[in-house]
């Protein structure tokens, strides 16, 4: 190097560069990472869990294609009220709207909330199961020894690849009760 | 490189250290609290190591002997966070302040202030997170990946403290990176050009640059965390709308930068003394450099190599695989100048050598091990067994410690100005490398016939290898204790040692007297 007196550089500058970096990071976890992940859940379907609410559409039904489609329950840790679907398989035709519904009794000696999260499997189904109602889409609360009918309709888009001859939903309950209500649908 | 240094006036001799508990406390020297956090760091590889010993002394035999699941677990927890960010970490970011100001003839790092409190921070957060063994409900259990929900939901009420003390830690490492930054932009002596740095020096920059990007990151996360277990937010829980997915995303796109954070200065240490003892100028400087940046770089990218089994898309793994097979080119550019460096030199095997050998070599088993786990069908085998702790701490303790200890031997006469014993060093180094390959190495074979990690119990059929296992692991154990006696041997009563002990070393920090007197180039050199 050819200088031989380096002026005396801004320490100030790479701090705040730095801090900089630092804010951005952190910003970016909670404004950039967080959401795209939530994005490729939905672009890519994998998590098979789907809260959009569909309007019906007026697919011509494929009577020649059935489709088994499976209900399946389940309870998260410590959720303690019974809950199973109805029906636990119905066979369904793309296009068809299809009304089945799940029960559940809260057996406690308490009033609850509940929460049901849905799972599909295979999830290269997910984008073409639409769910036209679903108690999923709302908690559900339930009184001490209350029980419901749980109603879901549903239509298979007739686009489903012709792989898929089998659906598997399951709902798992979750046990909501004093936590702050979070919209599922934004 | 040749240079000239000026000897300090004789008016600043006054300025020497204060006397005291006070010296410590408030000192801003560079050296002060490079030793401080080498002290610190080494304290806390013991507390770590203890917590090692537990472990293995429990799995010596199938069955529960010692203690019970729920303290195993929490041993573990404590074993890889005590290690991962106080006794690694702080390790480097003392050896850092040590010899980044001497090696590229600055007076002190860039905020002297700002440094003394990155180290003060440290001792209060590794206190409570140690307290939180005394409290009820234990410690975390939750392993040093503290996934959520197990973290969350199922977490003993501990977990806040474990959360505050990763805000401290990752506090104090950023205020470090960004003096290692300001230091290295602004404070190099005339004429020393970037393709003139030092590799360690290169190697720490790009560390610290990942420093501040990424420890954020982990910041966030355990916010996130905390908001979920105190303030009633989903952001790890399905029921809300939340996802415990997201968390190992987050939790890895921290994870996999940190885990070159540990190793990126190792390099550098490596780079430094393997030229040395070869009297050869080290090969490749400058592709070095760009493989340092490109692995760094790459380490944003692949993350979600440690996550193939929790389900990503098809086209994810597979890019999630490619990207970190990629990894290996860099790295063999690294290994392979290591070895041509040595190659026809005239090479002594002083400790600092034999240890940065056993990390070229150890490192590089590692590295295999490594690829094995990133092909994504082979993973899903390996996955949370034996064959992973035996990969990871094949790339930690022979790679990361074993360069720090390199470090210690190599630099340990320019700190205190007197010369280690080499018979007790080589013994230290005979005892830790069989110690450490009797530990891990078996750990490869229990791990491919199905053991899984963190369990306090096994089938029979792994008994011989567990016990074999866990005998080196308290020899290596044992062995550092004498690492510890021969520090402080070399402290009292090592021979006095010259400026330059080691004759093909070459750099500014050789340049200045042993002990290194307490202000060094408060002139800057001048550098051709």
């Amino acid at each position: 190097m050819t200088e031989q007196q380096q002026p005396p550089r801004s320490h100030i500058k790479v701090v705040m560069v730095s801090i900089g970096t630092v804010i951005g990071m952190l910003l970016f976890v909670y404004y950039g990472l967080r959401p795209l992940y939530f994005l490729i859940c939905e672009w890519t379907g994998i998590t098979g869990s789907s809260f959009d609410q569909a309007e019906a559409q007026p697919f011509v039904v494929q009577e020649d294609r059935p489709i088994k489609v499976q209900f399946l329950a389940l309870n998260n840790a410590a959720m303690s009220w019974q809950f199973h679907a109805v029906d636990s398989e119905v066979i369904a035709y793309p296009g068809e709207v299809v009304q089945v519904s799940y029960y559940a009794r809260n057996a406690s000696q308490r009033d609850m909330v509940g929460q049901a999260v849905p799972s599909l499997s295979p999830f290269e189904a997910t984008g073409y199961f639409s769910k036209t109602e679903c108690f999923c889409f709302n908690q559900q609360p339930l009184a001490a020894g209350e029980d419901a009918e749980l109603g879901l309709v549903f239509q298979i888009d007739p686009d489903l690849p012709d792989w898929v001859k089998t659906i598997s939903l399951t709902y798992t309950l979750f046990d909501v009760t004093g936590e702050m209500e979070v919209s599922l649908l934004d | 490189m040749t240079t000239t240094t000026d000897h300090h006036d004789h008016d600043h001799e006054h300025h020497g250290p204060a006397k005291g508990l006070t010296r410590w406390i408030y000192t801003t020297n560079h050296k002060d609290i490079g030793t401080l956090y080498l002290w610190f760091s080494f304290a806390m590889f013991f507390l770590g190591g203890l917590f090692a010993m537990v472990i293995r002394a429990e799995l010596f035999q199938p069955g529960l002997q010692l203690i019970q699941p729920e303290f195993f677990n929490q041993m573990t927890t404590m074993h890889g966070l005590i290690m991962v960010f106080g006794a690694v970490m702080p390790a480097f970011v003392g050896l850092a302040n040590w010899m980044i100001p001497m090696m590229i003839g600055a007076p002190d790092m860039a905020l002297p202030r700002m440094n003394n409190l990155s180290f003060w921070i440290l001792p209060f957060a590794f206190a409570m997170l140690t307290s939180t063994l005394f409290m009820t409900g234990g410690a975390p259990n939750f392993g040093w990946t503290f996934y959520a929900p197990l973290s969350t939901t199922y977490a003993p009420p501990s977990v806040t403290y474990f959360i505050f003390a990763i805000h401290l830690m990752g506090a104090s490492s950023i205020m470090g990176a960004i003096n290692v930054i300001a230091t290295i932009l602004n404070m190099r002596a005339p004429g020393m050009t970037w393709m003139k740095l030092p590799l360690f020096v290169w190697t720490w920059l790009i560390t610290a640059f990942l420093l501040i990007a990424v420890m954020p990151v982990l910041a966030g996360v355990v916010t996130m965390m905390l908001m979920d277990i105190h303030f009633g937010t989903s952001f790890f829980n399905a029921a809300g709308g939340g996802s415990p997915v997201l968390f190992q995303h987050l939790f890895w796109f921290f994870g996999h930068p940190e885990v070159y954070i540990m190793i990126l200065p190792a390099f550098g240490i490596v780079s430094a003394i393997i030229p040395t003892f070869a009297r050869k100028k080290l090969f490749g400087y400058s592709s070095m450099v760009y493989a340092t940046s490109s692995i760094a770089l790459l380490s944003f990218i692949v993350w979600a190599h440690h996550m193939f089994t929790v389900g990503i898309p098809f086209a994810g793994e597979l890019f999630f695989m490619a990207a970190t097979m990629l990894i290996a080119v860099p790295t063999g550019v690294k290994v392979f100048n290591w070895v041509t460096t040595m190659f026809r030199g005239s090479l002594t095997f002083e400790t600092p050598m034999l240890f940065s050998i056993a990390f070229v070599v150890l490192f590089s088993i590692g590295g295999f091990s490594g690829l094995m786990l990133a092909v994504a069908p082979a993973d899903f085998q390996y996955h949370d067994t034996y064959f992973v702790v035996a990969h990871f701490h094949y790339v930690l303790v022979p790679g990361a410690i074993f360069s720090i200890m390199a470090s210690v031997y190599y630099w340990l006469p320019k700190w205190s100005g007197r010369m280690y014993n080499e018979t007790l060093g080589k013994t230290h180094f005979w005892l830790s490398f069989v110690g450490v390959n009797v530990t891990f190495f078996p750990q490869h074979f229990v791990g491919l016939a199905g053991m899984p990690r963190r369990i306090p119990d096994y089938s029979v059929q792994f008994a011989d290898i567990n016990m074999i296992s866990s005998m080196g692991a308290f020899l290596f154990g044992a062995s550092q204790l004498l690492f510890l006696f021969v520090v402080i041997h070399t402290i009292v009563a090592g021979k006095k040692a010259p400026a330059k002990p080691w004759e093909g070393a070459e750099g500014l920090e050789w340049e200045v007297a042993s002990p290194a007197p307490y202000h060094t180039f408060t002139t800057p050199p001048k550098i051709d």
